[in-house]
């Protein structure tokens, strides 16, 4: 269907898309909803890590004992998104697919160097986290394909989340993840960005709004780098 | 689509939200609608025993699935479900206006937590705004409703 109609959007949890329809940001002329297709909701080990199937929703996640034990960084970081009301319908997948570059989860896939496998009539394709994220609110997903799953590599060594919001739950002011030596930053570019531990605020530019200025943003880059090091 | 026990079709039109659909089609007002985008948690009802915003899914969604709302917890004239008690007994709400949504919540936290700390309380109403109470209240009667539900 997404390859034959014009303008579609995909609807999974739709905790993301829902909003910008109410709003009326986002217009689109058909919306998929995935929520019927069998079979998509599997949390499973792959490849030494854990792949999260399009319709498994962020509290499934957060309650897996597999994803705990294999890569419990992706549970700390499913915590900090939104509610668990919020996380009851919402899945780990659209919200890489939605690429909001104050999320939490495209960044911990950067950190983690994962990769999403996505499909269409045309055949299937694997896309590394590095060559998902193009822009804000973009990814490399072509409109007639589907982000299948998620591939996040086991955490191993050390690793950590860390972000200021103005309140638990919202968006992340700015925000990063340590997996053993990399830093993923997000909040503070139109993708997440990787940044040197050593000098986290090299070459960015946040941008400034009512919540918080550029400067402001740098200077808790630094901060929170500072803290996710720490240890 | 199942809402509070009783079968309905699925609204013909398949913008409506299902919080519009509960509201204007059903009849269902004690499910209220504050910022319709996820925010303030008075939409909240229970969506197959889990509490969802009724405000972020559309109502075709809901077909073949069971939804209970506020009005869905006791039926008029018999006593109140524990957690309603203990937001009566605790003094849980003054204008009213967020409390079906954060009953709906406790009710689903108290499923996942039967025993909640008080971190859990925090983190289980922290989808849910109130500007009267002050929470003080709320969360004794969080814990109140725990104990009333596990009598």
């Amino acid at each position: 269907m997404l390859g034959s109609l014009e303008d579609a959007k995909v609807l999974a949890g739709g905790q993301s898309l829902v909003p910008l329809l109410n709003f009326r940001l986002a217009r689109p002329a058909h919306l998929v909803d995935i929520n019927r297709i069998s079979s998509l909701d599997r949390i499973y080990e792959h490849d030494g890590g854990v792949a999260v199937q399009a319709l498994a929703r962020q509290a499934d996640v957060e309650d897996s004992e597999l994803v705990a034990s294999v890569c419990p960084l992706l549970v700390l970081a499913v915590r900090l998104v939104a509610h668990r009301v919020i996380r009851n319908r919402g899945t780990v997948c659209g919200s890489l697919a939605h690429a909001d570059p104050a999320s939490e989860l495209p960044a911990v896939l950067l950190a983690l160097n994962g990769h999403v496998a996505v499909r269409s009539t045309r055949g299937a394709r694997m896309i590394p986290a590095a060559d998902f994220f193009k822009s804000v609110m973009e990814t490399a997903l072509t409109p007639d394909e589907l982000l299948i799953e998620a591939w996040f590599p086991a955490s191993t060594g050390k690793y950590a989340i860390a972000e200021e919001s103005r309140r638990h739950g919202d968006f992340a002011l700015a925000g990063g993840v340590r997996h053993g030596d990399r830093l993923a930053l997000f909040g503070v570019a139109p993708t997440p960005v990787l940044a040197d531990p050593k000098d986290p605020t090299r070459g960015l530019e946040p941008s400034g709004d009512l919540e918080a200025t550029p400067e402001f943003r740098l200077h808790l880059v630094q901060v929170l780098c500072d803290r996710l090091f720490a240890a | 689509m199942r809402v509070n026990g009783t079968d309905h079709p699925a609204p013909a039109d398949p913008r409506r939200l299902l919080s519009d659909h509960l509201r204007h089609d059903l009849g269902l007002t004690g499910t209220h609608v504050g910022c319709e985008h996820g925010v303030c948690g008075c939409c909240t009802v229970l969506f197959d025993g889990a509490p969802v915003r009724s405000c972020l899914m559309l109502a075709v969604q809901a077909e073949g699935h069971e939804v209970t709302t506020i009005e869905g917890l006791a039926a008029p004239g018999a006593p109140l479900h524990p957690v309603q008690q203990a937001f009566h007994e605790c003094h849980g709400l003054q204008c009213g206006f967020c409390t079906p949504g954060f009953v709906m919540s406790v009710v689903g936290l108290l499923g996942q937590h039967p025993n909640p700390t008080p971190e859990q309380v925090d983190e289980g109403i922290s989808g849910n705004l109130c500007r009267c109470t002050g929470y003080a209240s709320i969360r004794r009667a969080v814990h109140r409703a725990a104990e009333l539900s596990n009598k």
